[in-house]
């Protein structure tokens, strides 16, 4: 297939762009394969992509129940950073930037990967020890980040409330530079035009209904096109998890599905340049490069697998958004929406062989998902290729949680809900 | 010749007139004009410019709909961008500017953009502006530069960034039926449901309700239709139980049968009145909500439809019997059903020469014929527009025959300076369809239909699909009534109609495609997507709707696509070959249009959080106070204000205290009563520690975990009885301490007779703290002695201070002998002053929070920096307070493998070795390179400068804990830029035996 | 959302604290079954439709109700006080039901 580029671009609008050719192919499955992912979403398809790039397994399908990235992928609010606290985290979503900032060469596709940094803002003493101790904890781990004083916020972030009399006065700010937004559709079609370009077949509106058994092994999958045999089996369907691993006989994990949503305003010229986070509740924004505020906040906190939330969370970050950004008041929502969340018992992910012989299982992301999706997948296919995980991913098992290695970034134990 | 006022007609108030300026020109309008209509009556045809190729733009619809006539309005310093002229409501002294050009909306330099059009096609941008694979631009930084302009290039309207001046509101209100629209169909059943004695709100966005009776032409009840809806409305306003809301969208269809609406209390007015907010943001939990949202007119898809002055036919008609506008002299008609014909007729009537009617069906009805007729019309049956011409306002459009879809023949130029177009109509379910489930095709209409309902909902009129005002009055009424709970109306309660009949089905064709090179055809207006952007997407594999949406930003603008979402499905299916309902559509997300994020803020706009404040805050402050939020509260860090710093005045508090005595306000602690003949058993299972074995009138200090066995809070619990126990909390975790506690007793134990109670706000508190303390106490104390007997270490007495009761503990956080007193709030300020007062021959000095930290850190007592939910007791050397004797909550966890691993970090004391501070958030390495950030074995959890060591010292949690002490390490703090030496200490600094806090 | 306290009537969902899934009995304080804990603390069916959860009324009489919800469409199927007698699933004598595959951890004391 074609190379994307600038000269390509030209070439095919004097012709009229009609000679542009699907940027995957609809492959129809075979019986039999060396990798079968359930989940067309973005960490399915970047494990594909791995797989074949790193590994050289091509013989590789992706089962999506519907349209390709039509989970998490394209419901986040688009924020890569490594702004970690914990070493196993940092390790992981370092990783992960060091893998965006290349990505769009890797895949030939702009995932529009924009380094324009993110401030989390501290309005306290002691919430200021604590980024303070996280941005440390970054640097000695290898990432980025600094310090930034009131007046320099100020002057990176203009309209942000910097009054001593605001509700919750900035005190200070942690930035990581090197944080940033993508364009998040756009990675799942990189991804999936990448892994199609290496022989894995995407398989779209393929229903997984049930798992193929040979005693405890798993050795294929029961589809709504067919049965599908693999040798290896990969489930990467945040948000359905559970549902997927009940088919399997799997009837508890840690994970609890938690609705989340999203807001985006109308289209503005430039208001803000970075991502910027409010400390005195829980909000991130940033703007997207057609000029919308994409932002969220907390889940809102009940079990849920339906993708719309209510009201309470809705006016709680747009109160939020008006503390944060006053002259905001007068801009409108546009659109909200909702995405299903695996909520982890310690906010932390899971990539891992098993729980059953032949299986490998990638869950858990919480709401956190989107920045890990090349680092994910990355790890997801050695720990496939290799039957074993990578000293990245090593710390992210099933078994952590009953064993109380924990990896809990917000300290708040098996509570959902609070991750 | 342009657009212009009719002599007659509207409802308009020709008899007075309104200023209002538009990019700085004067202009002049009526009252019950709106921008779009007073700007048309001007001859305005150009209202601004497409998203990506800066085209000239003029008015598409006459509505919320409107996608291309977007504007910014400036009150002040505040701007408010991106709002519909049709929505905008002119008042004196409106100043409103067009958007989204450079440096004019006539002279736009971004128009440049139309001649790289077969490069900006859908997508364009995933495939470039990615840079060198290899050198020094690679990464991220080419794409980065690019960006830069692409960000200044896209965007619509500029937002302010002062502060918004206006107020908002929430209203919450409940009601029988909430009745959405108020057109002929929302008006007959709001109006049959209160004459049943429902308790309805009639809500509609428009400022007077009415829907298409307003313009329809129709004759109801042998009223003009417009004229009977206000009379209707006039019947429903004498009602209490109506509450009628204009202004008023509804937008969101929550859960539960909870509605958000949003009213514009005062957008149509110089400024809110008096006390007035500036919008009203509603939240309605309706028993039944009647959908008679009415529907959207679809524009056709050809060449150049995009021009100005190429428009929605019935937004013509509307502009007209509305407001009096009659949007061109010399008019063509492009459709593809009858209804459309109901415009030329309007508008011939109105003085409009009628040039043409194309339709591209090869019959047409009687009907729609003998109106054609009588407008004196050419009727072209089997033709179709294929392209216009006119730079910034229409002046021809070409007319080619049309075959079995196929556009054959030469065109025929036609001379007009006004199109109206119609693709038919798609009802407005967007609210029923944010409520679940997709919704269904109807051939005939060729149009999505409300879903079944998932939540209780009754759909009437035009939004069900029933769009003649007699069938949208019957549907009205039959809905009313069945809210009601009624029997099925009588024929005689419907209202006679007299109208026109045309058949509204139209033909199944929205796209013209004349061979050859043809100019742009549009589908999404405002996001300028093309018909040939939906084949590129087809030809790259985005063919499902949602990846069609994605890759063309088709429906994403802020019409979300109102007018562009079944002629882009319609392009798509016939690509793909497939029919509209196998290509499918998107579920539609609230808000319905868009909603101000102040009026959704509401009261928490300008005031987020509630303050809470102790009694004693006010003297804290005139004392001098430097006050700082925790958490919801307001406390003390110091009491400055002599020019010292920070440092200087908590270490003058803190050895003031060591030496004599200080007071520290700890009214914001956690307070619960736990209360009943379980209330000690309760707290055995809940504590690590006993509290059964507790003396009455003995306090004892308490940690508890969490249920994964990791440390949760602690504080100490006084027993005040046999049966009733006042524990404390931290102030942080106050509230989930209580709810954890109730869900214990609810859930877990509900056989348990214990009762909580919170009294954290009922009662005040001061700790006394120092070696002079008790002589503070004696002083004023009255009713008990406070000596060593008396009130030994943990004891707990009762008295009085200066008249008021008094409970006081002999506990101490600092180290040094200190008490706890606390009193009923009200008093404690009363209390605090005759403390003060006691304590003045004793030099007593206030002290605040950094005080409060340094005597902790001295002694080594843990708080929420270092209970951070990752440590457990162990991690803590508070091993001690787990009981071995009875099972608590958590201690079947605690002893899990990874909780005890030896490279976890646990609490040791740390001493800066070159005399320099040590901050909350450093690191500690083992390394003595500055530079190489590598490597950390902890973190400082607290630390401060010790006026008793005379050091600064910190806490800190360090892997190995213990194992390090009278180790040597480094403080590595690269985001202050601080590397020192320390070594590592047992965390008790100071008076490790406690001999100061038990003599 | 609205949900029916039987004490207050409908109230809206911003009063209520969510306290999770309720399908899991808390092991009796005596219980030594290290698994059995486990289980309780982390492991959740989490399932698509009627689920059995708890929900504080924090805003209101701050009674703990149990209540049956989809978790595909919020629709509530019941409300009931949480202590009410049979309401709150007992602890079981045995391990539930269902396979979990969060692996064996024997608790190590230090």
């Amino acid at each position: 297939m074609a190379e994307y580029s600038l000269l390509s671009l030209l070439k095919h609008a004097w012709h009229g762009n009609r000679d542009w050719k699907p940027a995957w192919r609809k492959a129809e499955p075979k019986s039999d394969y060396d990798v079968v992912i359930v989940g067309g979403g973005g960490h399915g398809l970047a494990t594909a992509y791995y797989l074949a790039k790193e590994h050289g397994i091509t013989n590789v399908a992706v089962l999506e129940k519907g349209w390709l990235g039509s989970g998490n992928i394209g419901r986040n609010t688009t924020i890569v950073r490594s702004n970690y606290l914990l070493p196993e985290s940092i390790r992981l979503y370092d990783f992960s930037v060091k893998l965006w900032e290349e990505l769009a060469h890797d895949l030939n596709y702009n995932v529009m990967f924009s380094q324009r940094g993110i401030l989390n803002l501290a309005h306290s003493p002691a919430q200021a020890d604590d980024y303070i101790r996280r941005g440390n904890a970054m640097l000695h781990g290898g990432g980025d980040a600094e310090w930034l004083t009131p007046a320099e916020i100020a002057k990176k972030v203009p309209g942000v409330d910097l009054s001593r009399t605001a509700r919750f006065p900035v005190v200070g700010g942690l930035l990581q530079p090197r944080a940033g937004t993508a364009r998040h559709d756009a990675v799942a079609w990189g991804y999936a035009r990448g892994a199609d370009r290496r022989g894995v077949d995407i398989v779209e509106n393929c229903e997984v209904t049930g798992f193929l058994r040979e005693g405890e092994r798993v050795v294929g999958v029961k589809s709504t096109r067919g049965e599908i045999r693999a040798k290896k089996i990969a489930v990467a369907v945040a948000g359905s998890t559970g549902r997927v691993m009940k088919l399997a006989g799997i009837d508890t994990l840690p994970i609890e599905s938690h609705v989340l949503q999203a807001f985006v305003t109308e289209s503005l010229k430039p208001f803000v340049d970075t991502v910027v986070t409010f400390g005195g509740g829980h909000l991130y924004m940033s703007q997207s490069d057609k000029g919308s505020l994409v932002f969220g906040g907390d889940i809102d906190g009940y079990n849920s697998y339906a993708q719309r939330g209510n009201l309470p969370v809705v006016e709680e970050v747009m109160s939020e958004m008006v503390a944060l950004f006053p002259g905001l008041a007068r801009v409108r929502l546009l659109r909200s929406w909702g995405g299903v969340m695996d909520m982890s018992m310690d906010g932390s992910p899971i990539i891992t062989t098993g729980p059953l012989p032949g299986m490998y299982l990638n869950s858990g992301w919480c709401y956190g998902g989107f920045k890990a999706t090349p680092a994910s997948g990355w790890t997801f296919a050695w720990t496939i290729a290799k039957d074993a995980p990578h000293a990245i991913n090593a710390p992210f098992t099933l078994e952590r949680f009953h064993r109380g290695a924990l990896i809990d970034e917000k300290g708040q134990g098996a509570t959902p809900k609070l991750h | 010749m342009s657009p212009r006022r009719s002599a007659e007609g509207g409802r308009i108030d020709r008899g007075r007139t309104i200023r209002f300026s538009f990019d700085g020109k004067a202009y002049q309008g009526h009252p019950g004009d709106t921008l779009a209509s007073a700007l048309m009556a001007n001859g305005v045809r150009l209202f601004g410019r497409s998203f990506k190729y800066h085209r000239p733009r003029g008015l598409l619809a006459a509505g919320v709909d409107e996608p291309n006539a977007l504007v910014t309005v400036l009150k002040g310093t505040v701007r408010e961008p991106n709002i519909a002229a049709t929505q905008i409501e002119i008042h004196e002294g409106l100043t409103v500017e067009s958007q989204n050009r450079f440096p004019s909306l006539d002279v736009d330099a971004g128009a440049v953009n139309q001649l790289a059009g077969g490069l900006l096609s859908a997508g364009f941008y995933y495939k470039t502006f990615m840079g060198p694979v290899v050198g020094p631009l690679k990464g991220t930084r080419v794409w980065m530069a690019c960006e830069h302009f692409i960000r200044r290039a896209a965007g619509l309207g500029r937002a302010g960034r002062d502060a918004d001046p206006d107020r908002y509101e929430r209203m919450n209100a409940f009601c029988d039926v909430l009745v959405a629209g108020a057109g002929p169909a929302g008006l007959m059943a709001a109006k049959a449901a209160a004459e049943a004695g429902k308790r309805v709100i009639l809500a509609d966005l428009d400022p007077v309700p009415g829907g298409s009776a307003k313009w329809s032409g129709d004759t109801i009840d042998g009223l003009p239709a417009a004229a009977w809806a206000q009379r209707t409305i006039e019947a429903l306003g004498t009602l209490d139980t109506v509450r009628l809301l204009p202004r008023t969208t509804v937008w969101g269809y929550y859960d539960g049968n909870t509605l958000a609406a949003l009213e514009r209390v005062a957008d149509h007015k110089p400024a809110p009145d008096k006390g007035e907010p500036r919008h009203r943001h509603w939240t309605i939990r309706a028993g039944t909500v009647v959908l008679a949202t009415g529907a959207f007119e679809r524009p056709l898809v050809f060449p150049g439809n995009d021009r100005p002055g190429v428009m929605l036919a019935d937004a013509a008609v509307r502009l007209l019997r509305e407001y009096g506008v009659v949007a061109g002299s010399r008019v063509a008609l492009f459709a593809n059903n009858d209804d459309a014909y109901r415009a030329v007729a309007a508008l011939a009537e109105a003085g409009a020469t009628i040039a043409a009617i194309v339709d591209m069906r090869d019959t047409v009805s009687s009907a729609a014929r003998a109106l054609a007729e009588r407008a004196g019309a050419e009727l072209l049956a089997g033709h179709a527009v294929t392209g216009t011409k006119g730079g910034k306002a229409l002046r021809e459009i070409a007319v080619q025959r049309l075959r079995e879809g196929e556009i054959t023949g030469q065109p025929r130029k036609i001379a007009v300076d006004c199109l109206l177009m119609s693709g038919g109509w798609s009802p407005t379910i967007h609210l029923a369809s944010q409520a679940g489930t997709a919704p269904r095709w109807d051939e005939a209409l060729q149009a999505f239909l409300p879903p079944e309902p998932t939540q209780n909902w009754i759909g009437a009129g035009a939004f069900a699909g029933r769009f003649a005002t007699a069938a949208a009055l019957a549907d009205g009424l039959a809905a009313g009534a069945k809210v009601a709970g009624g029997k099925p109306p009588r024929k005689s309660a419907q209202p006679r109609v007299e109208a026109v009949e045309l058949d509204i089905a139209p033909a199944p064709v929205f796209e013209i495609r004349p061979p050859g090179k043809a100019g742009k055809a549009f589908v999404d207006f405002q996001h300028d997507v093309t018909a040939e952007d939906v084949r590129l997407a087809h030809r790259e594999g985005f063919v499902s709707v949602e990846h069609l949406k994605r890759y063309t930003t088709l429906g994403m603008a802020t019409d979300q696509g109102k007018t562009s979402n079944v002629p882009g499905l319609a392009i798509m299916a016939a690509a793909l070959g497939k029919t509209i309902p196998e290509v499918g559509t998107t579920r539609f997300r609230p808000p319905f249009t868009p909603v101000s994020l102040g009026a959704l803020a509401a009261e928490r706009y300008g005031d987020l959080r509630p303050d809470r404040l102790t009694p004693m805050h006010d003297w804290h402050v005139e004392n001098g106070a430097t006050m700082y939020a925790a958490g919801l509260w307001y406390r003390p860090m110091i009491y400055g204000g002599r020019g010292e710093t920070v440092e200087q005045a908590y270490v003058r508090e803190a050895a003031a205290t060591r030496a004599g005595v200080g007071i520290v306000d700890v009214s914001t602690l956690g307070k619960i009563m736990v209360q009943g003949p379980d209330a000690a058993d309760f707290l055995d299972r809940v504590y690590t520690n006993k509290f059964s074995t507790l003396p009455v009138m003995k306090a004892r200090y308490g940690l508890m975990l969490r249920e994964d066995g990791l440390a949760y809070d602690d504080g100490t619990t006084w027993r005040l009885s046999q049966t009733d126990f006042l524990m404390t909390t931290t102030t942080a975790n106050a509230g989930k301490v209580m709810q954890q506690l109730e869900y214990y007793l609810d859930i877990v134990w509900p056989d348990l007779k214990v009762t909580l109670t919170s009294v954290s706000d009922q009662w005040a508190g001061a700790a006394v703290s120092g070696p002079r303390s008790r002589d503070v106490l004696a002083a004023c104390v009255t009713g008990t002695a406070v000596d060593n007997d008396t009130l030994p270490f943990m004891g707990i007495v009762r008295g009085e201070i200066d008249g008021v009761p008094v409970m006081i503990c002999r506990l101490s956080f600092s180290g040094e002998r200190a008490y706890e007193v606390y009193c009923g709030a009200g008093h404690g300020l009363h209390v605090w002053e005759a403390l003060m007062e006691a304590g003045k021959p004793f030099a007593i000095v206030p002290y605040g929070l950094e005080a409060l930290g340094t005597l902790r850190i001295e002694k080594g007592h843990v708080t929420g920096a270092e209970i951070d939910g990752r440590t457990t007791a162990r991690d803590l050397y508070l091993d001690w307070m787990l009981s071995k004797k009875k099972p608590f909550a958590g201690s079947m966890m605690m002893d899990r493998e990874g909780l005890c691993d030896d490279d976890r970090i646990r609490l040791v004391g740390i001493v800066a070795l070159d005399d320099r501070p040590l901050g909350g958030g450093a690191h500690i390495v083992e390394h003595d390179d500055p530079a190489a950030l590598r490597d950390s074995i902890g973190h400082v959890t607290a630390g401060c400068y010790s006026p008793a060591l005379g050091k600064y010292i910190a806490l800190a949690l360090v892997k190995g804990g213990k194992t390090r002490h009278g180790t040597r390490a480094f403080v590595s703090d690269p985001l202050r830029k601080r590397f020192g030496p320390v070594e590592i200490v047992s965390h008790h600094f100071y008076d490790p035996e406690g001999s100061r806090m038990h003599g | 959302m609205l949900i029916t306290c039987p004490y207050c009537g409908p109230r809206d969902l911003a009063e209520f604290s969510y306290q999770g899934d309720a399908n899991r009995p808390r092991p009796d304080q005596h219980d030594t079954d290290q698994a059995r804990w486990n289980a309780y603390v982390y492991d959740r069916a989490n399932p698509a439709g009627p689920h059995r959860e708890y929900w504080q009324h924090a805003g209101g009489c701050r009674k703990h109700l149990l209540i049956v919800r989809s978790t595909l469409t919020h629709a509530i199927e019941s409300v009931a006080f949480a202590g009410a007698p049979g309401a709150t699933p007992q602890a079981p004598r045995r391990a539930a039901k269902g396979r979990t595959k969060t692996g064996p951890a024997k608790g190590k004391k230090p």
